[in-house]
């Protein structure tokens, strides 16, 4: 019975591709469209922000440099992660992310807990000959990050953009991310005045 | 074979030629202050040199009205052309990304050459660029035999196939760009993704509109995987790589899909880029050449049946098994363990009916390393598909996931059965197009078989031990209840099989090299074959199966 209602389908170029269309739908459908009407989706959290336009620089220069490849930025529910890494990843915190970067492969370690932890001076050191200041490591080395100049003029197009998809910059913000930029940049100038 | 079109069609051609140079001048204008700018040049310069290709037979003689009652073979040596050359590019880029890893030095100081950017020339190089063109060329090959027709436009399988390599360059030259959207699998930006998207659908209008003239009264199973791989391919391109760019000068966008979101439809698009680009267009090779190789018809219809509304059913549910114990809802999670467990069913189904197709013809397996290599392609998808299942399993994955595991296991499955089915039915396909007796040298094919043998294994268990031995070190305790490794412990105790790994795909590149040699002095030197009865359209070919 089965096989002659296939023998039917398969004389239907079309009926054939509505088939396929159909079967293959379903399971992206009923995984997907409920993250955005389930409220427990994502969290609610007081203390969360929006980048800076500094920040968001810099992401996209992660973004740029493929940095995916060999760091994640989730931290799983497992007990070691959390002890190695800190408290686990949750939705809210990546919910202005375009593109999430939760990464698939640790080459290197999570980074997700990161921010803060080294200084800039680490920083800048390790971004210049990682094996300097780790002497196992096989991260490249990233030299030419220091002689390369950050565009910012752009800045004010990349909030709009991000604006447009909801993500709650401010007229303001927009307008002013230039200075923003190098204000947080250089605290002990002018532009930071604002 | 420029000379093969009517003038009409040499015109069309101009035309289409020159709108997309345009889009190119549009591009290096708007985009001069950017990378796109650059991407408008390699359009302007592609087309250009098309342009040249065409107008040196514009006004060669028209053809013979007796084309259109043969097979339109020429796109489908272009194909395989371009398809070995970009095998030889991307696997050449992912031994030098694996050698990076064991000395990371090799990146020379420079920014395009950073192990970041070096590594999507490698998988774009080699699922896109050799996997893909070979997808187009085998699936123009198989649709023309299988409904004994030929393909429904003259100008459109070229626009296809080039717009298609188009596509992959704009890609690849991209990430040594830094043009990424930073989405795997997925990395190419807006404009090239908009752009396939135009060639995809052409593809599709082709290959249906091909079906539709058939003269045989049902579609082949292996047209139901290629009609799969081309639809949902589309489906999946279109829905991840929606995005909002930031100017129409700038090569940067923003993708519509925010945070956990973003997560669920990446690996929806990333699991499945698996299943449809590498799984079902290949099955669609495998359950033609196999049979015709072997001589044998399909094992079984009904297990045909099976498997094909099974993979396409079930492994759209499955992407979700990347994202276990991360910020995914965990029912979201549960269902992608659940169906990848399930995909066992199909996937084994498909194996399990190419391996005993090959019943009764197990001697042809023991002298033909062309048979050989799509018997071993079956096993090998047998064995991946069964460890993509059990990694898919929660408390598993809680040890693979972020490993080299996981590497593995991706190359497992794109060594040992995407390219070996691949090499497989060019080996069976080059001395028939160029209409050869048979391939320049058994032996060199015989040497590329266990080439790729041997660095498909060495790659895999190097991998195999390494991932392990690093989800394991990751989640050691001391018995004071600390962590017993710090993450550089667990890195130093991977050098010795990055190298390894590094040295099992130097062994894959040698093989492929030699392939493309032994098809190079086949198409150059292999005595030439009479005119068989399966070269033309109206006389029934040797269709398998049914």
């Amino acid at each position: 019975m089965p096989e002659f209602f296939h023998r039917k389908i398969e004389r239907s170029a079309i009926g054939f591709a509505i088939a396929i269309i159909a079967a293959a739908s379903v399971g992206g459908i009923v995984e997907i469209a409920p993250l955005f009407t389930i409220d427990e989706t994502v969290e609610q959290a007081a203390d969360m922000r929006v980048y800076t336009p500094l920040e968001l620089a810099g992401r996209n220069i992660y973004v740029r440099e493929g940095c995916y490849a060999c760091h994640s930025q989730m931290i799983r529910t497992l007990r070691d992660e959390v002890e190695r890494y800190g408290p686990y990843s949750l939705a809210v915190e990546s919910q202005y992310d375009r593109p999430m970067l939760w990464g698939s492969k640790r080459t290197g370690p999570d980074l997700a807990r990161i921010g803060g932890k080294y200084s800039d001076f680490w920083h800048v050191a390790h971004l210049t000959n990682p094996r300097d200041v780790v002497p196992e490591s096989n991260m490249p080395a990233y030299r030419w990050l220091a002689r390369t100049a950050l565009k910012v003029d752009d800045l004010p197009l990349h909030l709009a953009a991000q604006r447009a998809l909801g993500v709650p910059y401010t007229e303001e913000m927009v307008e002013n991310a230039v200075r923003d930029a190098y204000g947080q940049a250089t605290p002990d100038t002018g532009f930071a005045a604002g | 074979m420029v000379a093969q079109l009517t003038s009409g069609e040499r015109r069309l051609a101009i035309v289409i030629l020159v709108l997309v140079a345009m889009a190119g001048v549009a591009m290096a204008v708007a985009g001069r202050a950017d990378p796109m700018g650059v991407h408008g040049l390699i359009v302007i310069v592609c087309c250009v040199g098309l342009i040249y290709v065409v107008l040196e037979a514009f006004y060669a003689p028209e053809p013979s009205p007796e084309r259109l009652d043969r097979y339109y073979d020429d796109p489908i040596k272009v194909g395989i052309v371009l398809s070995m050359a970009w095998a030889v590019f991307g696997m050449f880029m992912g031994v030098w990304v694996a050698a990076q890893l064991a000395w990371p030095d090799l990146a020379f100081d420079a920014a395009w050459s950073s192990f970041g950017r070096l590594r999507p020339t490698h998988t774009s190089g080699v699922i896109f660029g050799f996997g893909g063109n070979g997808l187009i060329a085998a699936s123009f090959h198989v649709v023309q035999r299988t409904s004994r027709a030929r393909l429904a436009g003259q100008v459109s399988p070229w626009f296809v196939l080039l717009g298609y390599n188009l596509f992959c360059v704009l890609a690849v030259s991209g990430y040594l760009l830094g043009v990424t959207q930073s989405k795997e699998y997925a990395e190419a930006e807006w404009y090239a993704d908009a752009w396939l998207v135009i060639v995809w659908v052409t593809y599709f209008v082709l290959y249906v509109a091909t079906i539709a003239r058939r003269k045989e009264p049902h579609i082949y199973v292996a047209n139901w995987y290629f009609m799969a791989f081309i639809l949902v391919v589309a489906i999946l391109h279109i829905v991840n790589n929606l995005a909002v760019p930031v100017s129409w000068g700038h090569a940067k966008s923003y993708t519509i899909w925010p945070g956990v979101q973003d997560a669920m439809v990446q690996w929806w698009y990333g699991h499945n880029a698996v299943a449809f680009f590498l799984t079902a267009g290949f099955l669609g090779m495998l359950y033609y050449y196999l049979p015709v190789r072997a001589q044998r018809p399909i094992f079984s219809y009904r297990l045909s049946i099976l498997s094909f509304w099974g993979i396409t059913f079930f492994y759209m549910w499955a992407g979700s098994h990347h994202l276990h114990y991360t910020a995914l809802p965990h029912w979201v999670q549960t269902l992608g363990m659940t169906f990848s467990v399930m995909l066992l069913v199909p996937s084994w189904a498909s194996a399990g009916n190419a391996l005993l197709t090959l019943n009764g013809a197990w001697h042809r397996v023991r002298d033909d390393a062309t048979l050989r290599f799509m018997m071993a392609a079956a096993v090998f998808y047998g064995l991946s598909t069964f460890e993509g299942s059990f990694m898919a399993i929660r408390p598993v994955n809680s040890l693979s996931h972020y490993t080299d595991w996981t590497v593995g296991h991706v190359h497992a499955g794109a060594l040992g059965w995407v390219a070996l089915i691949t090499f497989g039915s060019f080996y069976t396909l080059v001395p028939a197009l160029w209409k050869r007796e048979r391939m320049y040298s058994a032996a060199l094919v015989e040497v590329h078989f266990w080439l790729a043998i041997a660095g498909t294994l060495i790659y895999a268990f190097a991998m195999w031990n390494s991932g392990i031995i690093q989800g394991l070190m990751w989640r050691t305790y001391t018995e004071e209840g600390a962590l017993a490794y710090s993450f550089v412990d667990s890195l130093v105790a991977m050098y010795p099989y990055y190298i390894a790994r590094a040295f099992g795909g130097l062994l894959f590149l040698l093989g492929t090299v030699v392939g493309c040699y032994n098809m190079w002095m086949t198409v150059r030197a292999a005595p030439l074959a009479a005119v068989r009865a399966s070269d033309v359209p109206v006389v029934p070919a040797a269709v398998p199966g049914e």
